[in-house]
């Protein structure tokens, strides 16, 4: 590709990255909460395996290991619109994201993809770490577990960061977005594997979680990890990540022509 | 072949309606009603290059609609618009790379990033050669003294600093159409001044074509030799703003100090208009009485300190037009 045709989008995302890093002591105050909810669901688990007879799914040893992935992976979940295009939205700034000669899907991805990897980054790092050390968290299963993981999770954040950009183009529609993340929020988290892990459900709703397109954000990268699903396995949970990649992007390009058509800039 | 066509634009909005009080709200759940509002209602304007051009009228008029949609942010229902022989809303981004806006009540420089980081996101944004963006840049900042302002973060500027980064801001891919959507609002008067200059400098300097919306009427005095006035999605004028006023009045406006604070002033070919302490605005018809003979008549009468002779404020002017169309 002329690197001239990328450059737009590349600056935008490395701008938008440093200014999240700034956010520091949101970082730090994210970083202690998570741990607390960490040990509580941790907690939880632990009373719900001491609890029963009948073989799980998945043992205590793999549930402690798969909450703390998913703690310390929380800020990758599009749990709710970007920030950035929110307030544009809202002050009617918007209007300048037009009269920029970009293509304003792959403009508004990058920004957006730049928003869910910043944070995470900061503390998911750290916070590995720790659980990794003191808190019961198991390496990966296999060095080809680990690259396998690692490509899911290329797979999860263009996944996350395409609903994510989805979550800010209803924001044309609805200004506010606040209720958008309030919907969207628990829905995904609980289809995501954030509140039990997903192998724990019912077997009916298996083969709903196994079709809709949240369980390739947490539930199939943190399985591939800890040799839940094997590596022989991992094609298939790659393929499902790329098909809904390529599906969400090109809902979020339809939506976005078409919000456009409609588009009514706030004030002036 | 002109720089900017718009042919008989048109633009509805559809607003949803709210009947007042807790049951209105309720009952606008269950069944929506919509009025429609003509924003643009058959617009049309041609733009020679290098013109600059000032399009006033009331809030809610049109103004701001018509850039959206010189800009492609909008959609027109109908109507032919060209800049460059490009259609705006289906080439939009050819037409932006050629166009530069100002939406003077919003900012386009990154809130949190110092000035310079702003200018060198847009040079990435807008495709912009190194060599050109940097002669571009420097030109740019050393007409507006932009150069102390690099490092300060945008939210740190004031709105005066800020308008000079925003204007700098929009010209840095040398477009060949600036829209200026206003520009001066909320700025000290050093701050307009400064803004003005540097419009006037770029228009007749560079032959940049220059749209200037603004509810300050001292911008279009001091810029615009054409004025177009619009008014419920109508162009109602588009002249030069000598033919405007003498369209509208042909009145002057004689302004008198007197010496004496109780004194007024009679005389048959002029009325009067206002006074605060001891000066008097009278108005005379320069059709009617010569100038030079009703100041003389009235020097030999009065005891006068000082005396002076004006246009209108241009103000008077615009909002006798929207008077003439039932604009308020």
């Amino acid at each position: 590709m002329n690197p001239s045709f990328v450059l737009p989008y590349t600056a935008v995302l490395s701008a938008r990255f440093r200014m999240l890093l700034q956010y520091r002591a949101a970082a730090l105050a994210g970083f202690v909460t998570q741990i607390g909810w960490g040990a509580i669901r941790i907690m939880a688990m632990e009373a719900f395996y001491r609890s029963t007879t009948a073989p799980q799914p998945m043992n205590l040893e793999e549930v402690v290991t798969y909450v703390w992935l998913g703690q310390a992976l929380l800020g990758l979940l599009p749990w709710n619109p970007d920030t950035e295009i929110r307030n544009m939205v809202r002050s009617g700034t918007v209007a300048y994201e037009l009269v920029r000669p970009v293509n304003l899907y792959t403009y508004w991805f990058s920004r957006s993809l730049a928003f869910r990897i910043a944070p995470t980054l900061m503390r998911s790092i750290p916070l590995a770490m720790l659980a990794l050390l003191f808190f019961g968290m198991q390496p990966p299963a296999s060095p080809e577990s680990l690259l396998v993981w690692l490509a899911a999770t290329a797979g999860a954040v263009l996944l996350t960061t395409a609903l994510t950009v989805i979550l800010s183009i209803t924001l044309m529609w609805t200004i506010s977005g606040e209720g958008v993340a309030f919907l969207a929020a628990p829905i995904i988290y609980l289809l995501a594997g954030m509140v039990i892990p997903l192998p724990l459900f019912p077997e009916w709703a298996q083969f709903i979680l196994e079709m809709l397109p949240f369980r390739g954000l947490c539930d199939a990268p943190f399985r591939l990890y800890m040799g839940h699903i094997s590596v022989a396995e991992a094609w298939a949970v790659l393929l499902h990540q790329w098909i809904w990649i390529f599906i969400l992007v090109g809902l979020g390009a339809w939506m976005l022509s078409r919000a456009k058509r409609r588009l009514v800039v706030q004030g002036g | 072949m002109s720089h900017i066509r718009l042919e008989n634009i048109v633009k509805t909005f559809r607003i949803a309606r709210r009947r007042p009080g807790l049951w209105g709200a309720f009952h606008g759940v269950l069944r929506r009603e919509y009025r429609t509002i003509k924003a643009l209602d058959r617009v049309s304007f041609e733009l020679e290059r290098g013109e600059l051009v000032g399009y006033i009228g009331p809030n809610g008029a049109g103004k701001s609609t018509t850039v959206k949609v010189l800009s492609g942010i909008l959609v027109p229902d109908s109507g032919r618009c060209e800049i460059d022989g490009r259609v705006p809303w289906r080439d939009r981004i050819a037409n932006a790379a050629n166009i530069g806006v100002v939406f003077g009540q919003r900012t386009q420089l990154w809130w949190d990033l110092p000035v310079i980081e702003s200018f060198d996101l847009l040079r990435d944004i807008y495709r912009v050669g190194s060599g050109d963006y940097a002669r571009a840049r420097d030109e740019l900042a050393a007409l507006m003294d932009l150069e102390p302002l690099y490092d300060v973060p945008v939210r740190q500027l004031s709105l005066g600093q800020r308008m000079r980064c925003d204007l700098a801001a929009a010209l840095l891919h040398a477009p060949s159409v600036l829209f200026l959507d206003e520009p001066t609002i909320g700025l000290d008067a050093v701050s307009k001044l400064a803004v003005r200059g540097f419009i006037k400098r770029l228009n007749r300097e560079r032959g940049v074509t220059v749209v200037l919306t603004t509810h300050d009427m001292d911008d279009i005095e001091a810029l615009c030799d054409r004025v177009m006035v619009i008014g419920h999605g109508r162009i109602l004028s588009d002249s030069t703003l000598d033919d405007l006023r003498a369209r509208v009045t042909r009145e002057r406006r004689l302004i008198i100090d007197l010496l004496d604070e109780d004194q007024t002033i009679a005389d048959p070919d002029v009325s009067f208009v206002s006074r605060s302490g001891n000066r008097i605005h009278l108005q005379f018809d320069p059709d009617r009485v010569q100038t030079a003979a009703l100041i003389s008549r009235i020097t030999a009468k009065y005891a006068i300190k000082d005396l002076f002779v004006e246009n209108p404020p241009i103000e008077e002017i615009i909002s006798r037009l929207y008077d003439e169309h039932e604009l308020r």
